[in-house]
């Protein structure tokens, strides 16, 4: 199945109620899919909306009804969604955004990219909130993060981001899916705006707190949610790191191509390892901070200016080197280029 | 707990000596909370609260109803309303709605927007709702100014008219003209009742409620997208008393902006 397919049948699979979206490359296959087959398997409503902005409104109305919700874009859809995507994280509403990463900046490129990292992982729209954020770096995981993606995202009331790129959304692979799961997940929802009823008082979904001192215990509480979330919902990936002397890393595509780098490279006789985030955010800063002092180094491998590469040298704080090889504009490096660089850089010190 | 009888305001009111049930003829509707409300004295706002919580009432629908707050001076309206509300983002509450009545298709949805958020910066918004034929009530209080940023120009600011930032009367010519979004939605298929109404006399009060009143019973047909304009008033940033406000609404906007059904449903025009 082509990645955004899995993407899209998983999201049935998951119990999803609605989803709402506007078509961009190179994710529309998302939409074109749950339009021909979500409504008649599972009564999930399917609405293409006049624009970003609307769909992630409409996003925001379906989860504060207690739906499980959805979206998708890629990147300028998604700068649009952003303001939408501020006030679901404010008002605390659980739902599934998907960004399927094209080159940027602007209307940029509908080649593959990576080039929306700090946007998804700092905080793209305004005020302080956090997304937590998913990169699947096969189709498989294009499916199984749908399920993990709304399961975490009803567990704190949070909207989650699936970071794709558009290389994952457009390949083939195989792909074992999920058993249907029941529409709108299992967790109750008893704050939801579903009608006032006499056994209980209205329900008001808002992110407006007029009194500073109100609207600062809500971002303390808000922050007091991203660090539990930080202290439980870690995930990664590590490759042959036991006796490793050096560390690549990236994530997503950049994560598939530094695995060809790390096994190529071992046949030349060089000890490399992998680290693959697969939660961005909570960013798994403690497998970097482990491995710090038993490594000579890290080349961090992503397909954009270096965004990720500064969360690596955070969590490493100085005890270890770390670079970064990047291409842009749509340019997906190979094994060979980053092998050469690691060569270069840390090999011949250059 | 204190174990004394509780007595409900509508009792007290009716033990009062110049009280008898019999001539009781206005009170507040239980679907309206008691928190005061943050409207300058005499605005429209507060009327037009009543009357929706009123009809809820009235009709025992408060378990079936939904609203969607604005962004503007209504932005607090859930404050207000004794039912489940959304606050949307500015210009963004048909969106919401959309959202809202998709999901949960056997409710009452309404939205509750200013000028500013429904016919400026959610044009777009509105109208693809209203033409898509949401099965949802839209209130658009329209008084031609921006109340809540201190009376900026709005798109209904009528041609001439002094705002903070059209501190010499509006020029259409740099401006452009007033919008009238709601006859524009009314030339849309998607929408069922499109009328506009007013609250600056008790005449007009009554009407409004009736239209209020036969939106709801329309979305529980599931007839499609109501749209109801009150012309209203803005005393404060008019700079005008209460009285000359609804002066203002009679001489002046009611004849721009003419009261009346825009969009009749074709078995209620037979």
């Amino acid at each position: 199945m082509k990645g955004n397919e899995a993407l899209a049948e998983a999201a049935i699979r998951a119990g999803c109620d609605a989803y709402f979206g506007y078509p961009i490359t190179p994710q529309s296959e998302v939409l074109e899919y749950l339009s021909r087959e979500a409504y008649n398997r599972t009564g999930m409503v399917v609405l293409q909306a006049e624009s970003e902005v609307a769909s992630i409104n409409m996003i925001y109305g379906a989860a504060g009804a207690g739906k499980r919700a959805m979206t998708s874009s890629s990147s300028p859809g998604i700068s649009l969604m952003q303001e939408g995507i501020s006030y679901i994280a404010a008002a605390e509403l659980p739902c599934l955004i998907v960004n399927v990463n094209r080159g940027g900046p602007g209307l940029g490129t509908i080649q593959p990219s990576q080039g929306d990292y700090f946007q998804a992982t700092k905080g793209g729209g305004h005020g302080d909130y956090k997304l937590i954020v998913l990169a699947p770096s096969s189709v498989q995981e294009m499916a199984d993060f749908v399920r993990l993606g709304f399961d975490l995202a009803d567990k704190y009331r949070n909207p989650v981001m699936i970071l794709a790129d558009g290389a994952i959304g457009q390949m083939m692979e195989k792909v074992e899916l999920f058993e249907q799961q029941p529409k709108g997940g299992t967790i109750p929802k008893p704050w939801a705006t579903t009608g006032k009823t006499k056994d209980r008082e209205r329900n008001i979904i808002t992110s407006l707190h007029i009194d500073p001192k109100i609207m600062e215990q809500i971002n303390l509480r808000l922050q007091a949610k991203y660090r539990e979330i930080e202290e439980k919902e870690v995930r990664y990936e590590s490759y042959m790191i036991d006796d490793a002397e050096y560390i690549l890393t990236g994530y997503g595509l950049g994560a598939r191509i530094c695995k060809k780098v790390v096994e190529i490279g071992r046949e030349k006789g060089y000890k490399l390892g992998l680290i693959r985030p697969i939660t961005l955010f909570p960013f798994p800063k403690k497998a970097y901070a482990d491995l710090a002092t038993k490594i000579k180094g890290i080349l961090d491998v992503e397909m954009n200016s270096g965004q990720m590469v500064e969360d690596v040298r955070l969590s490493v704080e100085g005890k270890v080197r770390v670079e970064f090889y990047g291409r842009m504009g749509g340019i997906i490096p190979t094994p060979e280029e980053v092998l050469e660089h690691f060569e270069k850089t840390f090999l011949k010190g250059e | 707990m204190d174990e004394t009888i509780v007595k409900t305001e509508e009792q007290e009111f009716l033990e009062e000596d110049i009280c008898v049930a019999e001539n009781l003829v206005y009170r507040k509707p239980k679907t309206l909370t008691d928190t005061d409300l943050h409207y300058c004295p005499g605005c429209g706002h507060g009327i037009v609260h009543r009357l929706l919580m009123e009809v809820i009432e009235e009709m025992d629908i408060q378990d079936k109803v939904i609203g969607v707050a604005p962004v503007g001076c209504a932005v607090f309206a859930y404050n207000y309303m004794d039912i489940d509300m959304q606050e949307a983002a500015h210009g963004r509450a048909t969106a919401v709605a959309t959202g809202i009545i998709r999901v949960l298709p056997d409710k009452l949805v309404f939205t509750y927007q200013g000028d500013g958020d429904l016919a400026a910066i959610g044009t777009a918004e509105t109208i693809h709702t209203c033409n898509r034929g949401e099965n949802i009530l839209i209130v658009f209080i329209n008084n031609a100014v921006y109340g809540m940023t201190s009376g900026q120009m709005a798109p209904t600011t009528l041609p001439g008219m002094k705002t903070t930032t059209t501190p010499f009367g509006r020029d259409v010519k740099i401006t452009g003209y007033p919008l009238k979004i709601t006859d524009l939605v009314a030339q849309l298929p998607g929408t069922y009742y499109v009328t506009r109404q007013a609250v600056n006399n008790a005449g007009n009060v009554r009407k409004a409620k009736k239209a209020i009143q036969k939106a709801f019973q329309y979305l529980q047909q599931k007839k499609g997208t109501c749209f109801i304009e009150i012309v209203s008033n803005c005393p404060s940033n008019w700079k005008m008393t209460p009285v000359e406000s609804n002066k203002f609404v009679e001489e002046v906007m009611l004849p721009f902006y003419p009261l009346g059904d825009l969009k009749v449903p074709k078995e209620v025009q037979k």
